[in-house]
């Protein structure tokens, strides 16, 4: 996470790209190379400061010599391989993963790329079947102290906070993937609150979560209240004052009261990862 | 030590503490080698740990009846595993509770599809009725003998109880095993005695618990030729044999076998997969229960030709006889220095530790194997890389099948020429086959590569008298159906794979006109939602929504207006799934919409199910 590039990488390997040959660095994924050279690709459990779990298989690729397709997020790429982003094959299997989420999931707070992406291929969920017919994962909302609300009715499963949580950043493990099959969820041992658990509410889940199902507790009662509005917040970069590592951070403002905070990940300090203090310290500046 | 936080209110209790620190107390060697690995791996010790927590949770269902909060807590301290991860994978695994029990016997009935044509379903609620504790499980592998029932027990070892001689398996009989404390007796294979078996040869034969009875009749000589070879010989005999694997992706095990040995300087691993739990399978069980030494010589052949210090056997926790006649030859083996540190004089390391799963089907899956091993959840990892480089533990890893491996002894004994002699060229040897369903005598039969499915239907003496024969189930759940116009078909790898269709793990399961086919496809939809990892999306949903349209056609929706949808979720789950789990999962349901077996639905017919 640490080390920055000394020098640029020597050894190119040539890969047809959507049939044009074209040299990335060795070591690259595929997904690496698609934006490169520009093409856009969906993502949904893939981030840049979080190892590719490769779960949601919304990036998935057509690489020739493949019986099954690939995930662009993971796989490397390799002399020669020839791959197809925009098939039939790629298309229907991307539209059809936004159609068994956003028919099991509560997908309206998910980040705007995902609406344009299920746009952009024709995802109906709605022809799954009727949203009381069909299981879902609908459930009520965690609201167990003053600082997280999880609201596990948008979690779409991607591992990321999981992830965030664990060896990519905090080392807490305070949460897992517990239960197997659409029962699968995330869970602190035993299913204990988050107080009782080992959380040390870094905030670094939430920082990762792509769809809202983990949330501040500030934006979930400004929710509740119909205050809520992305649209007049304003978001001031700074860098945090409670210890001497210089994690910058993002303060999201609505009406003069800093109501979120966030860091940048690909900021070389914290890579989007902050602690309890930079990620809540302002409560104490909201009250002074 | 990490800095792991406990916070469980209520103290593992004596049982519980005792009964994790028996479990992992075996591992000791092995450990002893780990922490001087530590010097230089420091954190790898965490993980070395690990892999002792699937048993841990075994020792604590077994004490306690169920995964207590205390008792994780404390499985985790001595484990140094953070209790979020450890909960995650206890909840993966079936057999593991997580309620105070509700009685000390577990009752699990198979109501899978081939024990729901012979009353399953109604067991579940005699058995309820008569004041058990039942749960309905998948496939228990006992299919020849259907309906299956496994007793799960708390402080005392689990039972099966089955169906003997024709009879049937009722309250009755499930009360007599759980007093007795006894499983019902293994069956013999219906071909004992015949001359031309050779996988099966010792099974009914030799007292399975004894390594005298199985060197007396043989046993032990293809290890002894084996040192005498040499490993490159031995995996040069293998490759010239033909031999692919019998799983059912039938990979080249030589090629397999030389890819791991030539992983010179890293630690290698030999696993055997016997984790057969595929709907319909229960061949590999009849080797391990009737021959078991047979298993455990054909693992020290394989890790010795690989160089492999570690053997895993990984069974199915469903399969209590097996579990024990397994412990049994592996330890009596180690007693006459057939594995340890100087394995039958040949100066190599090779010891095999068993691990049993906890009812979970994915766990057959390759890598999802490795994952329950090291002590996480059965979740499949993308692949490649492959196992011959980055296996177990990341390590370079041969993983066969039981079946695949008993086939190395005859190899090494008669040489690859002659057992290449049996069966056709592309598909030498023996194959078992497990025939169940509608027939006289189902039960597990070895023929050589080349009889047709009619040839298989006749020898396990055709079909029940006044049953006509509608389809056959070829492969398992992850196989596909075939009509009757496939009796021909020769059961070869090459033949299959030119039909379209697959062996599979050697199921062959039958049908007649009588049996509810809608029910059926449904049972195996359900049983794939059951079982899928939850790790992907195309499975963990797909799974779901192919299990709710075939619901919906029962209840009469039109299959029209549900083809496009059910077209799309087989294409998802086809291609973008992570594991063959999802990537199977559509199959048989595929084939029985093309063989027209749904329509039976739209004209009313159908619909049964829960």
């Amino acid at each position: 996470m640490n080390d920055t590039p000394v020098a640029v990488p020597t050894t190119l390997v040539e890969i047809t790209l959507d049939g044009e040959a074209v040299r990335v660095p060795k070591g690259s994924t595929i997904l690496d190379a698609c934006r490169r050279e520009g093409i856009d690709t969906p993502t949904l459990c893939w981030a840049e400061n979080l190892t590719p779990v490769n779960v949601c298989r919304v990036c998935v690729v057509e690489v020739e010599g493949s019986r099954v397709l690939v995930p662009s997020c993971s796989r490397p790429v390799e002399d020669g391989m020839v791959i197809a982003t925009d098939s039939e094959r790629v298309r229907t299997s991307r539209r059809m993963v936004y159609e068994l989420l956003a028919s099991s999931v509560e997908m309206d707070r998910a980040d705007r790329e995902v609406h344009e992406w299920m746009e952009h291929y024709g995802a109906r969920p709605e022809r799954m079947g009727k949203r009381s017919e069909i299981a879902t994962v609908a459930q009520p909302v965690k609201v167990q102290d003053d600082l997280y609300v999880r609201d596990y009715e948008r979690c779409i499963l991607c591992y990321k906070c999981v992830e965030a949580c664990g060896d990519d950043a905090q080392q807490t493990f305070a949460i897992a993937t517990a239960g197997r099959g659409f029962d699968a969820h995330i869970s602190t041992e035993h299913d204990v609150t988050l107080p009782d658990s080992a959380c040390v509410y870094c905030g670094n889940c939430i920082g990762v979560c792509p769809t809202g199902a983990l949330s501040f507790r500030t934006e979930h009662d400004m929710r509740l209240a119909g205050t809520w509005d992305e649209d007049i917040q304003e978001v001031t970069t700074t860098v945090c004052s409670f210890c001497g590592v210089g994690c910058n951070l993002e303060l999201h403002t609505q009406d003069d009261r800093i109501v979120k905070v966030t860091s940048p990940s690909d900021h070389s300090v914290t890579h989007g990862h902050l602690c309890i203090k930079g990620r809540f310290g302002w409560q104490q500046h909201a009250h002074s | 030590m990490p800095d792991l936080y406990f916070g469980a209110v209520d103290e593992a209790t004596d049982a519980e503490k005792a009964a994790v620190d028996e479990a992992i107390a075996d591992w000791g060697p092995v450990t002893i080698r780990v922490s001087e690995r530590l010097v230089h791996g420091g954190r790898a010790r965490m993980r070395e740990r690990r892999h002792l927590l699937l048993p841990a949770l075994h020792a604590l269902q077994r004490a306690a009846g169920w995964i207590s909060p205390g008792g994780l807590d404390h499985a985790c301290r001595v484990l140094e595993v953070p209790p979020a991860e450890a909960y995650g994978v206890a909840t993966f695994y079936h057999l593991f509770t997580h309620e105070p029990p509700a009685a000390d016997d577990t009752v699990h009935v198979c109501d899978d599809i081939a024990c729901r044509l012979v009353g399953a379903v109604d067991l579940i609620d005699d058995l309820r009725t008569g004041g058990h504790h039942v749960k309905a499980s998948p496939c228990l592998g006992q299919c020849e003998r259907a309906p299956a029932v496994m007793v799960q027990r708390r402080g005392r070892p689990d039972l099966t109880v089955t169906a003997t001689d024709g009879g049937t398996v009722g309250v009755t009989e499930v009360a007599v095993v759980i007093d007795s404390g006894v499983s019902t007796p293994s069956v013999t294979v219906p071909q004992t005695g015949d001359p031309g078996l050779r996988l099966l040869a010792r099974v009914g034969v030799v007292d399975p618990t004894s390594l005298e009875d199985y060197r007396a009749s043989g046993g032990y000589r293809a290890l002894e030729a084996s040192v005498a070879l040499g490993g490159d010989r031995v995996i040069a005999e293998v490759t010239a044999s033909g031999l692919s694997g019998r799983g059912g992706a039938a990979f080249p095990t030589g090629i397999k076998w030389r890819g791991v040995a030539d992983q010179e300087g890293r630690p290698r691993h030999l696993v055997c997969n016997a984790d057969e739990s595929e709907p319909g399978t229960f061949k590999d069980r009849v080797v391990m229960e009737g021959d078991p030494f047979s298993l455990v010589e054909a693992m020290t052949v394989a890790g010795l030709a690989i160089g492999a210090e570690q053997g895993w056997l990984y069974i199915r926790g469903e399969y209590p006889v097996a579990i024990q006649r397994l412990s049994g030859a592996i330890s009596a083996a180690r007693d006459a220095g057939l594995l340890g540190d100087d394995v039958a004089g040949s100066g190599q390391r090779f010891d095999i530790s068993l691990r049993s799963g906890a009812g979970a089907y994915i766990c057959g899956e390759e890598t999802a194997l490795f994952n329950s091993i090291e002590g996480f959840r059965g979740e499949p990892r993308n692949k490649p890389p492959f196992p011959t480089t980055h296996g177990l533990f990341g390590e370079p890893t041969a993983i066969n099948n039981v079946e695949t491996l008993v086939n190395v002894l005859s190899i090494v004994l008669t040489g690859s020429a002659a057992y290449a002699a049996e069966g056709t060229e592309r598909s030498p040897g023996t194959k078992l086959f497990c025939l169940s369903g509608r027939v006289n005598r189902p039960g597990t039969y070895e023929v050589e590569f080349g009889a047709t499915l009619g040839d298989m239907i006749d020898l396990a003496g055709g079909l029940l008298d006044g049953s006509r024969l509608r389809v056959v189930l070829l492969g398992g759940a992850a196989g596909s159906f075939v009509g009757p116009d496939s009796l021909d078909l020769p059961l070869t790898l090459e033949a299959t794979r030119e039909a379209g269709v697959s062996l599979g793990s050697g199921v062959i399961m039958v049908f007649d006109e009588s049996d509810d086919m809608v029910d059926t496809v449904r049972r195996i939809a359900e049983f794939f939602r059951d079982e899928s990892c939850g790790q992907c999306v195309p499975c963990r949903v797909g799974t779901v929504r192919q299990e709710e349209v075939l619901v919906r056609l029962g209840r009469g929706a039109a299959l029209d207006d549900e083809r496009d949808l059910l077209d799309d979720l087989a294409a998802v789950m086809k291609d973008a799934s992570i594991c063959g789990l999802g990537q199977t999962a559509s199959g048989a349901v595929r084939s029985a919409l093309d063989m027209g077996l749904l329509a039976d639905i739209a004209e009313g017919n159908g619909g049964g199910g829960q």
